[in-house]
């Protein structure tokens, strides 16, 4: 479903910034797959959102989503296949438009718009019936503004939005970052019911790896725009956090080690 | 007096297809749209050339909107395509169709007086309903007849109807992604909507129906002037401005009838000022800046004064519960 080609992506090249983002990334998610990825600050996971999302070009490979090449596409072109929640719970709506209208929007996501009436009426009993799958009480308060919405409202709200137009592949950036701790675990679980009920092919990167742990069949490490670990559906299941960080120490430690022996 | 406000009433309702243009750039989208100057000059210079040549008037105002879109589209193309900050690329823009404007006209100003325009012919209309006779009669009490009151109906008329059309345009798939993109760059482009065309597109309307009201200004006021777009900008603010904070801005529909709301009180407001002895006419530009700061500012400070004065009252009752409470402590503390 989604393809990752022999990625590269460097920064300010030719500067002494010079940083490469991404080097040799091939990635492959098959349809239904969900996958975590965790790293540090600067391992390039950002920069590999941004590369399916289309709002960064690799410099080298290729991205592939549902069997098209979407490299080069522009990103709206693209977003027809991609539901996007970020961190920033303020990201992912109009603040200064209803919580129908700003579904109104994600329902046109993969079609043309025209001049139809945004919320008809059959499309408001959806959004009501779609609304209720939160069980926050939003499907009463279809006229009121995003802006008075809470976070961890707003935040259900894009990952509703998100995905029930049923994206090729749903991104989903560190969505629960920003939130306190008892929203975060709500935003979690809804994140587990709407990808299972819709079989979502998904892809998403957090910093909490019990998290990354709890959530998805996949798991991948990534550190200096590489792939450093990967673990499938069965080597996920026995990992734990402890397992992880040892992972990550070894292969890091290692690594060093064969950095410095390269410099010697 | 009553004739002054009177005509203030006329030309404000002319002057608020303009204003509901700057409040569509300017509100909608979130850009702060320079063109206007050039543009609301545009569609009086088409407009006024075409009439003169001899081309129906409603033809040569049609055309003059269409002229007052591609405006409204270069500025949209300059912005996006040309990734020039907004501000610049409306100053650009205004400065190029100064020439433009000078070059369709021909020279500085076309007089319109002796043509047949969309006012006249609106005028014959009117006067062919036969409405005058009794309005004339109800107003006559008052010592006051105006020539038609066809031109203060039917423009009034055509403003609500273009905020009616706006209203059920913002509503539709494409114009809720137009307000998108005003309210939320990154989320709106994440639902697949092309902000770059959108962008282009609400400023081509936007300086359309500011072309509109350019034509609809030439014609009334029987010429077209190089120069008659000066200012024109803040013009369109201050009505946005004036009009939200006295009708209120809640829900579109609120926000564009205010919008028209402002426009003819602005009018009203300019003609009022112009009657005080040492203001010349001069002086409307200074006073229309001056409008839009008070306009600007007023509010803010009353929120501030209304914040200050709630919180004082809350801290005082609480003061107020906390001593209640002492005294009946110490009520206890006695009767034991």
């Amino acid at each position: 479903m989604l393809q990752l080609k022999q990625i590269h992506k460097i920064f300010n090249e030719g500067t002494p910034d010079e940083k490469i983002a991404l080097q040799r990334m091939d990635l492959h998610l098959k349809p239904g797959d969900f996958m975590t990825v965790i790293g540090s600050n600067g391992a390039g996971k950002s920069t590999l959102m941004n590369l399916i999302s289309g709002k960064m070009i690799p410099d080298v490979g290729e991205v592939v989503i549902d069997g098209k090449d979407v490299t080069m596409a522009k990103e709206h072109k693209r977003s027809r296949l991609i539901g996007r929640v970020f961190q920033d719970p303020m990201a992912g709506t109009a603040p200064a438009m209803t919580i129908e209208e700003n579904l109104a929007i994600a329902y046109s996501r993969t079609t043309s718009r025209g001049f139809k009436k945004g919320v008809s009426k059959t499309r408001r009993s959806f959004f009501q019936e779609k609304l209720e799958s939160l069980h926050l009480g939003l499907e009463n308060r279809l006229q009121a503004k995003v802006g008075f919405l809470s976070g961890g409202e707003r935040q259900a709200l894009s990952l509703l939005m998100a995905t029930f137009t049923e994206p090729k592949i749903l991104l989903l950036d560190e969505h629960t970052a920003a939130l306190d701790p008892a929203r975060a675990e709500l935003i979690t679980a809804l994140t587990k019911e709407i990808v299972q009920s819709y079989q979502l092919t998904t892809l998403m990167v957090t910093h909490n790896m019990q998290q990354a742990l709890d959530l998805g069949n996949r798991l991948i490490m990534m550190d200096k725009g590489q792939l450093i670990f990967q673990a499938n559906e069965e080597q996920k299941e026995n990992l734990t956090v402890e397992k992880l960080l040892a992972e990550f120490q070894r292969i890091r430690g290692e690594k060093m080690s064969s950095d410095k022996a390269v410099l010697i | 007096m009553p004739t002054a406000i009177f005509g203030s009433i006329e030309a404000g309702a002319i002057y608020a297809l303009m204003a509901l243009g700057v409040y569509l750039s300017f509100r909608i989208l979130d850009f702060p749209d320079l063109t206007v100057d050039g543009s609301f000059v545009t569609g009086a210079a088409v407009a006024a050339v075409l009439i003169v040549g001899g081309t129906n008037p409603y033809v040569a105002t049609l055309l003059a909107v269409c002229a007052g879109f591609v405006a409204g589209c270069i500025t949209g193309l300059l912005h996006t395509k040309g990734k020039i900050n907004p501000l610049l690329s409306g100053i650009l823009m205004m400065i190029a169709l100064y020439s433009i404007n000078l070059r369709i006209m021909g020279k500085s100003n076309v007089p319109l007086l002796a043509e047949e325009t969309v006012i006249t012919k609106l005028t014959a209309f009117w006067q062919s309903l036969g409405l005058d006779k009794p309005l004339q009669a109800l107003s006559s009490v008052t010592g006051f007849e105006p020539k038609t009151w066809g031109i203060l109906f039917l423009m009034l008329i055509l403003a609500f109807v273009v905020k009616v059309i706006i209203d059920l345009f913002l509503k539709t798939d494409i114009g809720l992604a137009i307000r998108a993109t005003g309210n939320n760059e990154t989320m709106i482009r994440s639902f697949s909507a092309d902000t770059d065309l959108l962008k282009i597109m609400g400023l081509g309307i936007s300086n359309a129906l500011v072309a509109f009201s350019g034509a609809l200004i030439a014609q009334y006021n029987g010429f077209s002037d190089v120069g008659m777009g000066i200012g024109m900008i803040v013009i369109g603010l201050a009505s946005v401005i004036i009009g939200e904070a006295i009708f209120g801005a809640k829900t579109i529909v609120r926000a564009t009838l205010a919008v028209i709301g402002g426009a003819i009180l602005y009018r009203i407001i300019v003609t009022a000022a112009l009657r005080v002895d040492f203001l010349e006419a001069g002086d409307m530009k200074l006073i229309t800046a001056l409008i839009v700061v008070c306009a600007l500012i007023i509010p803010k400070v009353l929120e501030k004064q209304k914040e200050r004065q709630r919180k004082k009252r809350r801290v005082l009752q609480s003061k107020q519960t906390t001593y209640e409470g002492g005294e009946q402590l110490a009520a206890i503390k006695t009767d034991s």
